[in-house]
């Protein structure tokens, strides 16, 4: 089976969205509510650099260690997953997750959390792929259909890749070969334990 | 603190009370529309639709059921120029899916964060929803018939009274091809030369500089060219937020050929980011830079002595204006240190093919055209026009701004730059099949036929001013040449808050009798006055929901197939345009060789109606048939070359056949990929600069020596091609008979004068090409353009300036007259010193990724609105430090024309240069500090409101085009 991966090159993101609004057009992502977004960093000075982020699907998910309803599972496709039905909306895989994945609806008075939402790669959750109930709780199934994720196949500069991660490795390789300077796959050893050597 | 660019903090629960089913809460978006359904209050006016209509427009998005089949439809993205193909899963009606479009040489796949984001457009909640109108204060919901009826017998009103240049009728950027002509033959039937659109705000610069230089004011190349480029410049640009789809061909030039990529800008865009080299200048002083460049040019030898011999008149004087330019002076002027300039100029200059790529930052400016002619110089010094990876990349804005432009939207101009004189309107009644006679009856005189009208910078000046028959003595020279003032506007998918002086603007709506905004959205225009009747607005839908042809900034026309049908009551341009013109009285003519079907006009056959008289571009190849081809087979072109691969139906064509698509569609042109471009045959695409100014000027030739196109029998420049031409060189025998009789019937005995762009049956053309010479003749550019203002650009400080100790040596222009009205330049600017002192920061403005134009249709769009949540205006820490301002803070933004001040954030960043601000134009809504939501008719409010930028902006006006000065002005911020 494939390993699915993200990989963003942080020398062509340019923050333009597209990615984020793919997501939440894709799934119908509410308001408040943000599967992926760009962060950017020295904003508006020599260096700037955009990365694109979201749920990685690590390696060993900090997130599934620390649930304590078990409700996260792994796919085939080392997609990392959740059940909603399972969640009581805790907060710890937030505490637990290096890259500020997992998202809340507020509910209710005093900021109570409803169930956790995150990026699924587009792979749904643990209903029959496609089916109407699994569109209302995860977001539509790209995946089950044999599409990547939206928000990969959209980017602009093609500075998210999403894929089997020798695949998208050896992409960023050759890219980086070409141009001669990559600064990496930002996120790699946190979220796989390891690095993209060039 | 919510400014999203600061710190990419995740936005949420902001605008609880503005929408409310929305934000937190935890309910999700079908959750919110079934409470809606229950009588909720945030979409009550889907309750009045029926259920039935209800789901098949709004309510079942995003479902999909996959046991049913689904169709993919492909149209164009509204938003930018890049023109990428949109896919659209369609299931009973309903949009349900976006899907990558691969296939698409453009953006093959991609989007940025608004196309990712366009089918929210049609299932917007905010869309207009049927038409209204405004009863003391108050807006009614009304039917079409009967709007229409009051609309047309109001129009008629004032013209009865007042005349046919009463009326301004504003069009659209978002138009199609069709709807744009059809707009522009409107106006022409009704008699005025008012029409515009808003490529008189972005490009119109462009248009009149770059054409002036070397005959068509279009991008040379395209996004996918510039792959071929070892140097690019980008000067006044942000395409990385304006057009990202575009960075993906930039970058790719940078990485394959390790090019270098150069921004030059007072900001550090996001575009500067992913520079090899960023140059900061001044605000307001591209052209002394452009000449310091050109200074070490000429000083190192690095000109392109061969193709300025050849091909560029009027060198000589350039150099002169340039020797002024020493590295000093230019240091002085625009702040940019001569060693920088200079490593910039030699890699420009030598490490070749070389683009210049601009937009908005050159060209709104009080001096765009004469920028735009200084870009332009530097490209023919350079040699870097007409050949792969070099030339004019201008990047327009709208997603078909180059269309509408091209079908003369514009007030100096009909269809395909034919102007306004005699012979243009003699051709135009001859592809219309009406009597010149009738045209010229439709109009005031023939004096205001042949007179250019009202720009849309300036429509309330001339609302406010009184016309030649209402003027009393105390008027002086602020009066329109006209008979009266305007009365009447028409607005058909146009903000009201990008242009310039909006306090002034106010005061003119109010006077106004009738205001018309036909719009999927309100617009500010709805609610920014004070207006409480004589309102209408028109529910239009997006080109979504039409069949129509746009034309990229490339030229390259692409064809989109209605996605569903229009959602609501809206209804397209076409139609509305068709009813309209019934009531006014003159459909029968106008649509005279238009289909309709089932009442509904067809959009293809006014494509065909524009092929048979579009000549002078070479936009007569691309019919229907042939675009819809190259829709259905676009992964069969190449993706640099643009070239439809060998032994595909789509062979040898230009994907999108860019214009000039000489000749009839039968014959098979390919498209221009790459304008004046000697290496090819004119028939594969190749050319010449355009023989547009004349064959001598003080007894030096203007046209080409020793240059020609590929093949060409004619081995030195040459004029344009008539029917005398033809005889001198022994060629008009190649006509057919019926080329010839066609000739006869049209010209009768002034046979000979008939031209290439005249000859309405392409014969000309297809004789001209035969013998591998361009129609329009073989040229030298000018570098010298004899008729503008300033023959050579030179530098003029911006009317409001913070450097006034400049002003005596780089004055703007004289007050003068244009336009039908006044232009004031040096009596503003001699203000400049003391408004100077109060207001020291210059004021600059420009573009977010996720917003787009006046923002109204993206500021409704939950998935961009969420993204930017507030106006914000960017400060230096150190200006802000001086005023105690605190990132995230409310400040003050005033400007120093009708006390005008706006209340924004602070976005506190070095971005910009110490005395430099910047602030988005996307914003409406609130206006100098006052929430005016309420005043929106129910429902239709964007998500998100905020101060518009353009409340404090100032006069100041190019001489040439009246493109307003939106990027250098002044401003003081304080704390609020």
């Amino acid at each position: 089976m494939a390993r699915m991966k993200f990989l963003c090159d942080s020398d062509r993101c340019i923050e333009c969205n597209a990615c984020v609004t793919a997501c939440k057009n894709e799934h119908e992502v509410p308001w408040g509510i943000n599967r992926r977004r760009v962060v950017t960093i020295n904003d508006g000075k020599p260096g700037e650099r955009s990365i694109s982020m979201a749920c990685m699907h690590c390696t060993d998910a900090p997130c599934a260690a620390v649930c304590p309803v078990s409700c996260f599972y792994t796919t085939a496709d080392a997609i990392v997953l959740h059940d909603k039905d399972l969640c009581i909306g805790c907060g710890y895989c937030f505490y637990a997750c290096p890259f500020g994945a997992p998202q809340y609806p507020r509910v209710g008075n005093f900021g109570g959390r409803g169930k956790m939402d995150k990026c699924t790669y587009c792979a749904g959750g643990p209903q029959q792929d496609n089916s109407p109930v699994e569109y209302i709780q995860y977001g539509s199934n790209r995946i089950a259909e044999g599409k990547l994720p939206l928000c990969a196949e959209m980017c602009s500069t093609k500075a998210l890749l999403a894929g089997d991660g020798e695949i998208i490795a050896s992409i960023y390789r050759e890219r980086v070969q070409q141009r001669g300077y990559g600064s990496g796959a930002w996120g790699w050893r946190t979220a796989y334990r390891e690095e993209l050597a060039v | 603190m919510l400014i999203k660019r600061n710190d990419g903090q995740v936005a949420r629960q902001r605008l609880a009370s503005a929408y409310q089913g929305l934000s937190g809460g935890g309910m999700d978006r079908r959750g919110f529309l079934r409470q809606a359904g229950l009588g909720g209050a945030g979409l009550a006016a889907l309750g009045t639709l029926g259920a039935g209509r209800a789901r098949a427009s709004g309510a079942a998005t995003g479902v999909l059921d996959h046991a049913k089949p689904v169709t993919r439809v492909k149209n164009i993205c509204t938003h930018c120029s890049v023109g990428c193909t949109v896919t659209a899963e369609v299931q009973n009606g309903v949009w349900v899916g976006q899907e990558p479009a691969w296939e698409s040489p453009i953006n093959r796949g991609t989007h940025c964060a608004k196309g990712a984001a366009v089918r929210e457009l049609v299932h917007g909640d905010r869309r207009l929803k049927y038409p209204m109108k405004l009863v003391a204060g108050e807006w009614r919901r009304i039917g079409w018939d009967q709007a229409l009826d009051e609309i047309s017998a109001k129009l008629l009103q004032v013209r009865e009274r007042a005349g046919p240049d009463s009326v301004f009728w504003l069009g659209s950027a978002k138009f199609t091809n069709e709807a744009a002509y059809l707009y522009r033959k409107l106006a022409a039937f009704w008699g005025t030369n008012s029409v515009d659109h808003q490529a008189r705000i972005c490009h119109s610069t462009t248009v009149a500089g770059v054409a002036n230089t070397w005959g068509y004011g279009a991008q040379t190349n395209s996004y996918n060219d510039i792959r071929n480029a070892r140097t690019m410049i980008i000067m006044g640009g942000n395409p990385a937020e304006a057009h990202p789809v575009s960075l993906q061909h930039v970058l790719a030039g940078k990485e394959i050929n390790r090019a270098n990529l150069i921004v030059i800008d007072p900001r550090f865009t996001r575009t500067a980011a992913h520079a090899t080299e960023y140059v900061r200048l001044r605000p307001g002083t591209d052209i002394p830079l452009i000449w310091g460049m050109l200074w070490h040019i000429f000083q190192n030898g690095w000109e392109d002595r061969d193709f300025i011999r050849q091909r560029v008149y009027g060198m000589e004087e350039i150099r002169k204006e340039v020797a002024r330019w020493t590295p000093d002076e230019v240091q002085r002027v625009t702040g940019v240190p001569g060693e920088q300039l200079k490593r910039v100029a030699q890699m420009f200059a030598t490490q070749k093919p070389s683009t210049l790529i601009w937009c908005m930052g050159a060209t709104q400016k009080t001096v765009g055209t004469a920028n735009v002619r200084a870009y332009s110089v530097l490209l023919l010094a350079t040699g870097n026009v007409g050949a792969n990876g070099t030339g004019a990349n201008i990047f327009r804005g709208h997603t078909n701004v180059q269309g509408a432009t091209d079908l003369g939207l514009d007030v100096t101009t009909l269809p395909g730059y034919y102007g306004l004189d005699e012979n243009a309107w003699r051709h135009w009644a001859r592809v219309w099949g009406v009597e010149y006679e009738y045209l010229l009856s439709r109009f005031g005189s023939k004096a205001l036929m042949e007179m250019p009208g009202i720009p849309t910078t300036r429509w309330f000046d001339a609302t406010l001013m009184p016309g030649e028959r209402e003027k009393t003595a105390a008027d002086g020279e602020a009066y329109v040449a006209q008979p009266h003032s305007l009365k009447a506007m028409m607005v058909f998918g146009h903000g009201g808050n990008t242009v310039t002086r909006i306090p002034e603007s106010i005061k003119g709506l109010e006077k106004l009798e009738l205001l018309v905004v036909a719009d999927p959205h309100p617009t500010t225009f709805s609610q920014v006055s004070g207006r409480r009747d004589g309102t209408y607005l028109l529910p239009i839908c997006t080109s979504f929901e039409m069949d129509g042809s746009r034309t990229a900034s490339n030229r390259s026309l692409q064809w989109g197939a209605k996605i569903v049908e229009p959602i609501f009551e809206s209804r397209n341009d076409y139609d509305v345009l068709h009813a309209l013109t019934r009531r006014l009285g003159f459909a029968d003519r106008m649509f005279r060789d238009i289909e309709t079907r089932d009442g509904k006009v067809v959009a293809e056959s006014i494509l065909r109606e524009m092929n048979r008289g579009l000549w002078s571009i070479g936009y007569t190849g691309q019919s229907p048939e042939r675009l819809k081809l190259h829709m259905e087979h676009q992964d069969k072109f190449d993706l640099v070359t643009l070239r439809g691969r060998e032994g595909t139906p789509v062979a040898h064509d230009y994907y999108g056949l860019p214009w000039p698509c000489w000749g009839t569609p039968e014959i098979r042109h390919p498209g221009s990929h790459i304008l004046y471009n000697t290496n090819l045959h004119v028939k594969d695409g190749g050319g010449t600069f355009r023989a547009r100014f004349g064959v001598e000027r003080n007894g030096e030739t203007l046209l080409a020596e020793g240059s020609w196109s590929k093949g060409s029998e004619i081995e030195d420049g040459y004029p344009e091609f008539t029917v005398a031409v033809l005889k001198r060189l022994g060629w008009f025998d190649d006509l057919t008979g019926a080329e010839k009789a066609s000739l006869e019937r049209h010209f009768g005995a002034n046979i000979d004068r008939a031209a290439w762009s005249t000859d309405l049956s392409g014969g000309i053309i297809r004789v001209a090409m035969e013998h591998g010479c361009s129609p329009f003749g073989n040229a030298k550019a000018r570098a010298v353009a004899w008729n503008l203002p300033d023959p050579v650009p030179v530098h003029r400080e911006p009317i409001y300036t913070v450097r006034p100790d400049l002003v005596a040596q780089y004055p703007t222009l004289p007050d003068r007259r244009g336009f039908r009205m006044p232009h004031l330049g040096q009596s503003v600017q001699a203000r400049s010193a003391a408004a100077a002192r109060d207001f020291p920061i210059v004021l600059t403005s420009g573009r977010l990724v996720e917003y787009e134009g006046g923002g109204e249709e993206t500021r409704s769009n939950k998935w961009l609105a969420e993204l930017q949540q507030d106006m914000f205006v960017e400060i230096n820490p150190a200006d802000a430090a001086a005023r105690g301002v605190r990132d995230g803070g409310w400040v003050w933004v005033s400007g120093p024309e009708n006390a005008s001040r706006v209340r924004v954030k602070a976005l506190v960043t070095e971005r910009v240069a110490r005395g430099v601000a910047f602030m988005p134009f996307h914003f409406g809504g609130f206006f100098q500090g006052e929430d005016r939501r309420k005043f929106y008719p129910p429902g239709t409010d964007p998500i998100v409101l905020g101060e518009s930028v353009n409340t404090v902006t100032t006069y100041g006006y190019d001489p040439v085009t009246f493109m307003q000065e939106t990027k250098v002005t002044l401003c003081q911020i304080r704390s609020a």
